[in-house]
């Protein structure tokens, strides 16, 4: 039994990787190819009468894999199949940091599912409150809803728009441009930063196109999102790399940071850092950028 | 007796005074006394030297019971030649008593297994041993212990006399009528024929096997006529599929490319790494695949590797023609792309197993190695590699040049998953040690890297670059932890097998093992 260490509401999540959870030779040790995030499936990879074994075989991974420093999400069956409430047991009783609602489409579709998970949490003695949720946005209808689903719950972290079903409803294609869900991201990602929650883009599915893969998501990194879904462990290197501080970001949030902290202690709140006036309104960014550049290994100290 | 990689060495095996592992480079500048084949002279001009059968040349080269018949392995799994001769030799000449030399045995030579079970074969003398011949010998029905050496410990047992061999049997894609050999232009073609030069020089008699006869002189030749006593037209010397396949893939295994990348990441952070810098690498997923990020690197940097050398592959072929690699020496070749391209491409050249890794002779290529990238099917704490027994303890592996790469090379990386199915790779004790952890520097596993600590100059070049590595331990541990700590193996008294480290001494054995009971 690994005791998982309690999950972080916002943590550092540029990439998360789907897995499907039915496969022990994939999930036994995704976390080695430095993920932030693994998403272990029970939805669209599990045929329809594999259900049961993928949750046996996601309860055991979870209860027995050291994923380590690695965050598990489960992304559970639709709130419109028989499947979802016995998904939440399973999560909840094995100790996923976090369950992705698929198909969410109103902040009722939230309610319901942290109502089933408290109730799961409690059967297994699992401290409530302890299991995260996210939403995926498949339709017009939940881009449309996006602030309430976002604001919908206090266990809430994050947002991610799914372009398969999305792209069918709105009858487009992917486009090298973005231009296909060039809305409904941006919509996405107001709703998410509205509502003080986390953003993420879509998966990529053409493995071998890698330029394409790079350009979406150096555009992700440019329209705000927090990090991208995954189908390939050969997608997260780019990802890192795109979503990485630059020398110069991380040297200035190291002086920030310092300088605050040193104000702080002196009781002053505005200061000056070569020459620029800083505030506190400043900090939690530049927190933000030396959790990220410690992540990619640009930044050793302790200040973060 | 304990030797240098703490391996309890029999004392009767000292016969003749053989010494155990004392640790690398141990022999070094020591005179040694070569020793000469006995051969035929053929003063009168010969227009062929063509005979109608294998056991005709047998019959002209004296064959007789008791004697040592050698062959080489470039016809990898796809050999017939090893099969046709001791069928030759056992059924039809009557011989028994006989010994195997040979550069590598595999699954192609199951039946030879027969003729160890029934006594006719006593003494087996290789590089590689798998399939059939590697479980009868491992359930002691050899006679005499096999001895397993590497591709540059063979060479120097032959010119030391520590093996003489009656009659070398060249397995030659073409030949003309009066025995010069290649490669390429028949219909079985293996490219280098570099393993079986050494046969050819240093035998009493040597018989050219082929399945194309091409007109004299068949130049430039691989094998000289000045060394051939007779040659025997065969239908079909292997298995062209068998042999070398189409091209070698770059692996696409997410796992693989990671630890390749890891592997180029560490070679980068070296100071050899630099304009001219040379490489090794084996045809293993991972090592293959470490091409393919090394170039990255190289582009990268701006630098180009000066030559390459080893058993050959397409995708460094490929390095050759962007003129990214300046030189590629040759002494086996994986696959088609390699077999059309030695002395072909301008650059790739052919060299002996002696010019390749003889740690005896005054300067094999392996000397001038910057990294050699190498697998292994068990590594333990003590970096000490096993790529020869299985985790039954049965011979079903070779080392090859891996003892000789590692040994000459100035970094040596081993890449391998940390667990294979229920099997952990990085272990507390290798079944046997086939490459002493004295000449292993890197270990890359998908859980992680580790470095040995007798290399503290390579700790800082990992750490100077960021690249994170943990106590080797610390990756047994997690094996350990994923699939369980294994049982010893049970095993009996008999020594099946002797490993000799390449400068001759014994590095270990491999006992009978006790039959399984459940």
């Amino acid at each position: 039994m690994i005791p998982r260490p309690t999950p972080e509401r916002f943590r550092l999540r540029r990439t998360m990787m789907f897995m499907n959870a039915q496969k022990p030779g994939l999930i036994k040790d995704a976390y080695i190819y430095g993920v932030d995030s693994i998403m272990l499936d029970l939805e669209d990879a599990v045929a329809e009468n594999q259900k049961d074994a993928a949750r046996f075989s996601l309860y055991h991974a979870l209860k027995t894999i050291d994923y380590g420093d690695t965050e598990v999400i489960v992304r559970i069956n639709g709130l419109d199949t028989p499947h979802w409430q016995e998904d939440i047991r399973v999560c909840v009783a094995g100790g996923a940091d976090g369950i992705r609602i698929a198909k969410c489409e109103s902040a009722q579709d939230v309610k319901i599912v942290e109502e089933h998970v408290e109730k799961a949490e409690r059967e297994f003695g699992v401290e409530v409150g302890r299991t995260l949720l996210m939403a995926a946005l498949e339709s017009p209808k939940g881009i449309m809803n996006a602030y309430e689903i976002c604001a919908a719950s206090d266990r809430m972290f994050g947002v991610a728009i799914s372009g398969g079903d999305f792209r069918k409803c709105m009858q487009t294609k992917p486009t090298a441009d973005g231009i296909d869900m060039l809305f409904a991201r941006g919509q996405m990602l107001l709703a998410a930063r509205a509502a003080g929650v986390q953003c993420f883009d879509t998966v990529f599915t053409d493995l071998d196109d890698m330029e394409g893969f790079i350009n979406e998501v150096r555009q992700n990194k440019a329209m705000g999102f927090d990090g991208k879904s995954l189908i390939n462990p050969k997608q997260i290197r780019p990802v890192h790399e795109i979503f990485a501080t630059t020398e110069k970001e991380v040297a200035q949030a190291e002086a920030w940071v310092s300088a605050f902290r040193e104000a702080q202690a002196r009781g002053v709140g505005v200061f000056t850092v070569n020459g620029k006036m800083v505030d506190a309104a400043f900090i939690p960014g530049a927190e933000r950028t030396l959790r990220l550049a410690k992540a990619c290994g640009m930044y050793e100290g302790d200040l973060v | 007796m304990k030797n240098a990689v703490g391996r309890d060495i029999p004392e009767y095996l000292f016969a003749g005074g053989r010494e155990v592992y004392q640790g690398k480079n141990y022999m070094d500048g020591r005179y040694m006394q070569k020793v000469a084949p006995r051969t035929r002279r053929y003063e009168k001009p010969q227009e062929s030297k063509i005979v109608a059968t294998l056991a005709d040349a047998l019959r002209q080269c004296g064959a007789k019971s008791g004697m040592t018949f050698s062959f080489h392995h470039h016809l990898r799994n796809g050999d017939y030649v090893v099969n046709m001769v001791m069928k030759a030799a056992i059924d039809e000449l009557g011989l028994d008593n006989l010994t195997i030399a040979a550069t590598s045995l595999g699954e192609a030579h199951d039946p030879v297994a027969e003729y160890i079970e029934q006594g006719k074969i006593v003494g087996i003398q290789t590089s590689g041993i798998r399939g059939r011949i590697g479980e009868v010998v491992s359930a002691g029905k050899l006679k005499t212990p096999a001895i397993i050496r590497s591709h540059g410990g063979r060479p120097r047992a032959i010119e030391m006399g520590e093996v003489h061999i009656d009659i070398a049997f060249i397995a030659a894609p073409t030949s003309d009528c009066v025995g010069n050999c290649r490669g390429i232009g028949g219909k079985s073609n293996c490219g280098s024929m570099g393993y079986a030069m050494m046969d050819a020089k240093c035998a009493d008699h040597v018989v050219v096997v082929t399945d194309c006869l091409v007109d004299f002189p068949n130049m430039p030749a691989s094998i000289e006529a000045i060394d051939v006593d007779a040659v025997v037209k065969v239908e079909s010397i292997g298995n062209p599929k068998k042999i070398a396949s189409a091209a070698a893939r770059i692996s696409q295994n997410p796992r693989d490319l990671m630890m390749a990348e890891n592997v180029a990441r560490i070679i980068a952070s070296t100071p050899y790494f630099k304009e001219g810098f040379s490489f090794q690498t084996g045809v293993g997923g991972p090592s293959l695949a470490a091409n393919l990020f090394l170039e990255k690197v190289m582009d990268e940097r701006g630098i180009k590797m000066g030559w390459s050398i080893g058993g050959i592959c397409g995708p460094m072929v490929e390095l050759l023609k962007k003129g990214k690699v300046g030189k590629i020496i040759d002494v086996q070749d994986f696959d088609l792309d390699a077999v059309n391209s030695i002395n072909q491409t301008p650059n790739h050249f052919e060299m002996s197993a002696s010019q390749y890794a003889n740690p005896a002779n005054k300067g094999a290529m392996v000397n001038k190695l910057d990294f050699v990238v190498l697998a292994a099917l068990e590594i333990d704490t003590g970096f000490n590699v096993n790529v020869l027994t299985g985790s039954d303890g049965v011979l079903r592996g070779a080392p090859g040049g891996h003892p000789d790469a590692a040994a000459g090379s100035k970094c040596c990386i081993i890449v391998t998953p940390l667990v294979r199915g229920r099997m952990a790779t990085v272990c507390e004790h290798v079944v046997t040690v086939t490459t002493p952890g004295d000449c292993v520097d890197v270990l890359v596993t998908d859980y992680g890297i580790a470095v040995n600590p007798q290399r503290p100059d390579l700790i800082e070049c990992l750490d100077a670059a960021g690249i994170p590595h943990v106590p080797i331990e610390a990756l047994q541990k997690k094996a350990y932890s994923l699939v369980g700590t294994p049982d010893d193996l049970e095993w009996e008294d008999q020594v099946v097998a002797v490993l000799e480290a390449r400068d001759g001494t014994i590095l270990d054995v491999v006992r009978k093992i006790k039959p399984l009971k459940l």
